[in-house]
């Protein structure tokens, strides 16, 4: 067993024509450009970018929708690039979820263990003990179209996961669940992850799905990759301006950039401060953000305490350790 | 408003009263009148028209109509399903659908001619095949049964074809490739995933197809020859060389309820699937 379930070495993919798949996708628009990608046994990794930057394609061509112009994908160290997707161990929760409208949801989730014949010994203890662990007993008769969001997405969790396989695909599953349940359900995605010890990988565009769930994760723009690394390391040391600006908040001055909870504001002009006018105040419970014009034109937002009071129209002072500044090199790579 | 209304609604009324009601009843008058010597019909009023439905002879070519409709009716919605399932897949889906479409700017009648064209013993195919030297005989292509099946299957594929276009293109495509993750082989997943999600669009294209086949004549009269006779033949042989109208508009009035009980079936089988 190599440590890692998942590999990706310099894989391309370029459409040929507009196919209406990659939002921004021109003519012989290139989608993938040389991806390498390496995904340890039992982790969360998400895949983070815009859109249109090429997360979408990579995950189809693992799951085998689309396949590769050059590169290889392997799988527990065995080339799968050439594979149709019903001979890989690996499964796709969509983004709409497709749900077969015409099955109900035992016969969604029965549909991957009657594929291929060899259908598992166990297979009725595994169904109903994952319909428990995603709280869809009772619900086992029912169609798609009579069930909530939630619990579609869970049925789709479900039918991909009772196959147990290799790499669960997740192309951006809490898109199309309401803000309010989005959270709870990332809860529940992580607990899942950890209890059934199925690599999951995880395609979103939203960098706080990203940061909270991964063990790691790959940012991906204009279809490469632009960093790897645990959320931590990203968000702490990013490896371009990209990766900087994507993750989190950041304020820029002449080519450095500086994260709004590392600048210190000051009624008193330190050495090497800044100076500028409050514009605006918002108050956050545990955190106030405070926006800074600087004189140099600039605008900074700053985190302070919840304490401080700072009105608008009011002169400060911004000023940071050299530290805790990122600097990278013209152009972004 | 609801004055407005009527009268707005009064130019549909009239139509549908003028070429539906009332030549319905003239129909329906005359299968129960008795024959006229020159034509036309004559009171008294009579039953014997209906009753001379079941002669043996009449079952016999009520029984071809069937069955040569049945097995075009397969054929077609057989062959539009993949063409469906392509055009609904293409880019190019508005191309498509006018080349389906193409045919109709032509007449049926100048169509089926150039089938004869085709098909007959010094025709194209024959010719051409002779003159490769495959045959030494021509071979019979043209009045018989399986000319008037392709006849019909040619032109009544393209009604087979909309119906299944319109359900296969509004299903989501992500539907199959969820099959195929599944472990679905393309068999399976046309099985078990498309085709009963089209079972609408089947049923709609079966019945477009099957109910005109069922009372078609200018095909089977210009591809059958003399030999396969179907119902519409039929009819319209009552109404010219036998001048017998009373048992042509009784025989009208069967094909009718044939073709009405089989929407009724198609719908309530329609019903239960969705």
């Amino acid at each position: 067993m190599t440590p890692h379930v998942l590999e990706l070495r310099d894989v391309t993919k370029t459409f040929a024509s507009r196919d209406g798949r990659e939002p921004k996708a021109g003519d012989g628009h290139t989608a993938v450009a040389g991806v390498s990608l390496r995904i340890a046994r039992g982790s969360f990794f998400s895949l983070l970018g815009p859109s249109g930057c090429g997360k979408t394609t990579t995950l189809r061509m693992i799951a085998g929708f689309e396949s590769p112009d050059s590169g290889e994908i392997r799988l527990n160290g065995n080339r799968i690039d050439a594979l149709p997707p019903y001979r890989r161990s690996v499964n796709t929760v969509f983004q709409n979820y497709a749900l077969f409208p015409h099955l109900t949801v035992l016969g969604n989730v029965e549909f991957g263990l009657k594929q291929g014949g060899k259908s598992a010994n166990d297979a009725a203890v595994r169904v109903a003990r994952l319909l428990g662990q995603l709280q869809l007993n009772g619900k086992e008769s029912r169609r798609p179209n009579e069930l909530s969001g939630g619990e579609r997405q869970r049925v789709a969790l479900a039918r991909a996961l009772v196959l147990e396989p290799d790499v669960l695909l997740l192309d951006e599953p809490l898109s199309a669940l309401d803000p309010q349940l989005r959270k709870q359900v990332r809860a529940e995605l992580k607990d899942l992850q950890r209890r059934t010890g199925i690599t999951f990988l995880m395609v979103t565009h939203d960098q706080e799905e990203a940061l909270s769930l991964s063990d790691s994760m790959a940012v991906m723009h204009r279809g490469r990759i632009e960093q790897t690394g645990t959320p931590q390391e990203l968000y702490q040391k990013p490896a371009t301006k990209f990766v900087a600006s994507f993750l989190g908040a950041m304020n820029w001055l002449e080519g450095r950039g500086v994260r709004p909870e590392a600048v210190r504001l000051s009624r008193n002009e330190l050495a090497g401060a800044y100076r500028g006018t409050v514009r605006a105040t918002l108050f956050l419970g545990a955190a106030s953000q405070v926006e800074v014009r600087l004189e140099r034109g600039e605008v900074f937002t700053v985190q302070t305490a919840p304490g401080e009071s700072w009105a608008d129209g009011e002169t400060a002072f911004v000023s940071w350790d050299a530290a805790q500044e990122h600097r990278f090199a013209a152009g972004g790579l | 408003m609801s004055r407005l209304r009527a009268w707005f609604l009064a130019p549909s009324w009239l139509l549908a009263v003028a070429t539906v009601a009332i030549p319905f009843a003239i129909v329906l008058a005359y299968s129960a009148l008795s024959r006229g010597a020159y034509g036309g019909v004559e009171l008294p009023w009579t039953s014997e028209n209906y009753q001379r439905l079941f002669d043996l002879l009449y079952g016999a070519i009520l029984w071809r109509s069937v069955w040569i409709s049945a097995v075009a009716t397969v054929l077609c919605v057989v062959l539009a399903f993949p063409l469906a399932l392509f055009i609904a897949r293409s880019p190019r889906k508005n191309l498509y659908l006018s080349l389906v479409i193409l045919p109709f700017w032509t007449s049926f009648l100048i169509r089926l001619y150039a089938w004869m064209f085709l098909l007959r013993d010094t025709g194209l195919i024959n010719t051409v095949l002779q003159w490769t030297g495959w045959i030494r005989e021509p071979l019979p292509l043209l009045y018989n049964d399986g000319a008037v099946i392709l006849g019909l299957v040619y032109g009544y594929l393209p009604f087979a074809v909309l119906p299944l276009y319109a359900t296969i293109e509004k299903l989501d495509p992500h539907l199959l490739e969820a099959a195929a993750d599944l472990g679905a082989r393309p068999f399976r997943a046309l099985v078990e995933i498309l085709l009963p999600l089209s079972a609408e669009g089947i049923w709609a294209s079966s019945i477009l197809v099957f109910v005109p086949c069922l009372g078609t004549y200018l095909t089977s009269d210009l591809l059958g020859g003399s030999k396969t006779i179907l119902i519409g033949n039929l009819i319209q042989n009552q109404f010219t060389a036998s001048r017998d109208w009373p048992f042509g508009a009784a025989l009208s009035m069967a094909l009718l309820a044939m073709a009405g009980c089989l929407l009724w079936v198609a719908r309530k089988r329609g019903q239960e699937l969705l």
